[in-house]
C-alpha cells in the first residue's frame, strides 16, 4: 500500500514537473522576445529620431554633392562619403586576401603544436582589442616610424589591421564547419592538397568567409577613434584624385596618398557646433552612415544566398 | 579569389609608384574652438583662388596642434591659449619659428538657468569661491556664495580639463592655470553643457559666447564684476572693446615662418586670415572680430616676421593690441 501511494505521488510530481518545465519554456521564450523587442525598438527609435531630425537636409540633393561649409544649410557630405568609400576599398583589398589566406593556413596547413596554439589564442584576443589601441599602434608605427602621412592608404591600413582578426576567425570557423567527408573524398580520388583546397574547401566555405568579411567591414565603416588618432582632417573641400583617368594607364593611385575625412568625423564635427542647423546636418549624416552599413549587410546576405543556392 | 589578388597586386604597384601630382595645400590643425574660423576662412579662400590652392583643417586640440606644428608637420595651428614655454622649446628644438597672430576674440560666458533670479551678477571672487580646488565637497549650496542667495544646491558645469577653455577659465578665475575643484560636470562638448544648465535651475556653467548666443532662449548670462569695475554683461560689443574682463580671451593662429617664406601659397593664406575685409567671416561663425587697431598691429607683426610669443606665462585680461607691440621672445 505504501509503495502504491508513493508511486501515485511520484506520478503526480512528474506531471507537475512537466508542467513546471513547460511554463519555464514559455517564460524563457517570452523573456527572449521581450529582450529582442527592446533591442529592435531602441535601434528603430534611434533611427527614426535621426531620420526625422535630419529630414530637411536628407531631402536636399545638394547635401550629397556639396563640401562642408560654414553655412549650415549649404554644408554637405561629399568629401565625407567619398572618403569613407575610398578608405573602405583600401581596407577590403588589404584585409580580405590577408585574412582569408591566414585563416586557410592556420586551419589547413599549419601543424598543430604549441606555437600555432599561441598564434590562435592571440588572434582571438586581438579581435577583442579596443580600436583606439590600433589607432595608437598605427600612429607609432606608420606615421612616426615609417614617416607616412595621414592619407587614405594609412587609414585603410589601420582599419584593415583592426578587422583582420575578425576575418581570420570567421574564415577558420567556416572551413571547420565543412564536413570532413568532403575533404576525405577529394583526397581519396587522388587530389593534391592544393586541388582539394582550391576546388572543394574554399568554394564550400565561401558564404561563411564572405559574411565574415562583410561583418568586419561593417565594423570598420563606423570606426572613428583609430582614424582620429592618426590625424584625419575635419575640413576638406576637395576630392581625392579620380582613380580612373582618361589617359594611359587609365588607373592612377594618387587618391591613395590624398588627405581625407570620413563620415563619423564629419558628424562629430557638426555635432559640436553651436548652431542648431549643424545638428540637423549631423543627424542626416548619421542616417546616411546607417544606410551605408545596412546596404553592406544586405549585400552580404545577398551574396550568401546566391552562393548557397548554387 | 583571382580577382582579389589582381586588385591587391595593382594596389601594391600603385603604392610603390606614388603619383606626385601635388596641388599646393595649406595645412592647418589645432584648437577645436578656432576650427569654425579656420573652416570659414579656408572655404572662402579656396573659392577665391578657384581651387588653385587647397586648404585642409584638422582638429587635434590646442595642445595636439602645437605638437604637430612644432614638428613641422603643419603650416599653421589654431590655439585658444598662448603657446606654452614647453611647446616653444619643442618648436625651437625642431627649428620651427612660430609667428603669433590673433584671429578673433571670444568671451567665456558664465550661464545660469532662466528661472535663476538671484545670481544675475557675480564677482570674480565669488566665482573663485565656487571653482577653486578647496571648494571641492565644501561649497555645495548657493547661500555659501553670498548670504542673501537662497538655500539651494549648487550644481556646476564646465569645459573638460583637456581644453584650452578650461585652462583659460581657471587662470582667470582661480588664478592658477589648470587648477579647480574636480566635482563638477565636465564635457568637451559644449552642447552637453548647454543641455545640462538649461535643464537645472540650480546650475551654473561656462562656455564660449557663441554657444550662449545660439541658446539665449534657454539660458541667461551672468554679468561679471572684476576688481572695482562695474559689472559687465558678455556680448559682442563688450568682448570687442575688451571691457568684459577677465573672461575675454583672444584666439590665436601660429604660423610657421619657414612655411610663409618658402611657400607663397601659405603666405597668401596668412594674409587672407589677417585681411580686415574678412572679419565678417569671424562674426558669422559666432566670434568677435578684432578691432582695426589690432588688425593693423597683427599685419605689422606678420610683415616683420616677428618670431615667438609676447606672453610670459598665462596672463588674463590683456589688451591684444598691447601684446602685439611687445618684444617677442623665442
Amino acid at each position: 500500500m505504501q509503495s502504491i501511494a508513493d508511486n501515485v505521488g511520484g506520478a503526480i510530481s512528474y506531471a507537475s514537473l512537466a508542467r513546471k518545465n513547460r511554463s519555464k519554456d514559455i517564460a524563457i521564450a517570452s523573456l527572449g522576445i521581450f529582450v529582442l523587442f527592446i533591442a529592435i525598438a531602441t535601434l528603430l527609435a534611434l533611427f527614426i529620431d535621426l531620420a526625422i531630425t535630419g529630414y530637411p537636409r536628407l531631402a536636399d540633393p545638394e547635401f550629397y554633392t556639396s563640401f562642408p561649409s560654414r553655412k549650415p544649410l549649404q554644408a554637405g557630405i561629399l568629401s565625407a562619403w567619398v572618403g569613407t568609400i575610398m578608405v573602405m576599398v583600401v581596407t577590403a583589398c588589404l584585409s580580405v586576401p590577408l585574412g582569408v589566406a591566414a585563416g586557410l593556413y592556420l586551419e589547413e596547413y599549419a601543424s598543430k603544436n604549441w606555437f600555432t596554439d599561441l598564434i590562435e589564442i592571440n588572434v582571438s584576443n586581438l579581435a577583442g582589442v579596443p580600436s583606439i589601441v590600433y589607432g595608437l599602434l598605427a600612429l607609432g608605427l606608420f606615421i612616426y616610424t615609417f614617416g607616412m602621412s595621414e592619407t587614405v592608404l594609412v587609414a585603410g591600413m589601420v582599419l584593415a589591421l583592426l578587422i583582420l582578426p575578425i576575418i581570420i576567425v570567421s574564415t577558420r570557423e567556416s572551413i571547420r564547419s565543412i564536413p570532413s567527408e568532403l575533404r576525405e573524398a577529394a583526397y581519396g580520388l587522388g587530389a593534391t592538397q592544393w586541388q582539394t583546397m582550391a576546388l572543394y574547401i574554399v568554394p564550400a566555405a565561401k558564404p561563411g568567409i564572405i559574411t565574415g568579411a562583410i561583418v568586419g567591414l561593417s565594423r570598420a565603416i563606423g570606426e572613428t577613434a583609430p582614424i582620429i588618432t592618426i590625424g584625419a582632417l575635419s575640413f576638406i573641400a576637395f576630392l581625392p584624385e579620380s582613380p580612373i583617368s582618361s589617359d594611359a594607364p587609365f588607373i592612377n593611385f594618387g587618391w591613395l596618398t590624398s588627405p581625407f575625412t570620413v563620415m563619423p568625423i564629419q558628424m562629430f564635427s557638426w555635432l559640436s557646433r553651436p548652431q542648431a542647423d549643424f545638428h540637423i546636418s549631423a543627424a542626416a549624416a548619421g542616417v546616411v552612415l546607417i544606410v551605408m552599413t545596412l546596404m553592406m549587410n544586405a549585400l552580404a546576405i545577398y551574396i550568401r544566398y546566391r552562393a548557397r543556392s548554387r | 579569389m583571382k580577382k582579389t589578388f589582381a586588385i591587391g597586386a595593382l594596389l601594391a604597384g600603385g603604392v610603390l609608384s606614388q603619383a606626385a601630382f601635388a596641388v599646393d595645400t595649406v595645412q592647418i590643425d589645432g584648437s577645436s574652438t578656432v576650427f569654425p574660423v579656420s573652416e570659414a576662412m579656408a572655404e572662402e579662400f579656396q573659392s577665391a583662388q578657384k581651387g588653385k590652392i587647397r586648404v585642409t583643417v584638422g582638429v587635434s586640440g590646442t595642445g595636439g596642434g602645437f605638437k604637430k606644428f612644432c614638428r613641422g608637420e603643419t603650416d599653421i595651428t589654431g590655439a585658444s591659449r598662448p603657446i606654452s614655454p614647453e611647446e616653444l622649446a619643442l618648436c625651437k628644438e625642431n627649428g620651427v619659428q612660430p609667428i603669433e597672430l590673433p584671429v578673433a576674440m571670444d568671451a567665456l560666458t558664465v550661464v545660469i538657468h532662466p528661472d535663476n533670479t538671484w545670481a544675475e551678477m557675480l564677482t570674480v571672487d565669488e566665482l573663485k569661491t565656487m571653482w577653486e580646488p578647496e571648494a571641492q565637497g565644501k561649497i555645495t549650496n548657493w547661500n555659501q556664495i553670498r548670504s542673501d542667495f537662497p538655500d539651494r544646491p549648487l550644481n556646476l558645469y564646465g569645459a573638460g580639463t583637456d581644453s584650452g577653455t578650461y585652462d583659460y577659465f581657471t587662470t582667470a578665475v582661480v588664478g592658477k592655470e589648470h587648477s579647480s575643484r574636480g566635482d563638477f560636470t565636465a564635457s568637451e562638448d559644449d552642447n552637453v553643457l548647454v543641455m545640462g544648465v538649461s535643464g537645472d535651475v540650480n546650475a551654473l556653467g561656462f562656455f564660449g559666447l557663441a554657444y550662449y548666443e545660439e541658446n539665449k532662449d534657454k539660458l541667461d548670462a551672468v554679468a561679471i564684476k572684476w576688481k572695482d569695475n562695474e559689472p559687465v554683461m558678455p556680448s559682442f560689443e563688450t568682448a570687442g572693446d575688451s571691457s568684459y574682463q577677465p573672461l575675454t580671451r583672444p584666439l590665436y593662429y601660429y604660423a610657421s615662418k619657414a612655411s610663409i617664406e618658402e611657400k607663397d601659397y601659405v603666405a597668401k593664406f596668412t594674409q587672407f586670415l589677417l585681411d580686415e575685409e574678412n572679419k565678417e567671416l569671424v562674426k558669422e561663425v559666432g566670434y568677435v572680430p578684432l578691432s582695426s587697431k589690432v588688425y593693423e598691429a597683427a599685419n605689422e607683426v606678420l610683415e616683420k616676421r616677428e618670431v615667438g610669443t609676447a606672453y610670459q606665462g598665462a596672463e588674463v585680461g590683456v589688451d591684444v593690441a598691447e601684446t602685439l607691440s611687445r618684444t617677442k621672445h623665442y
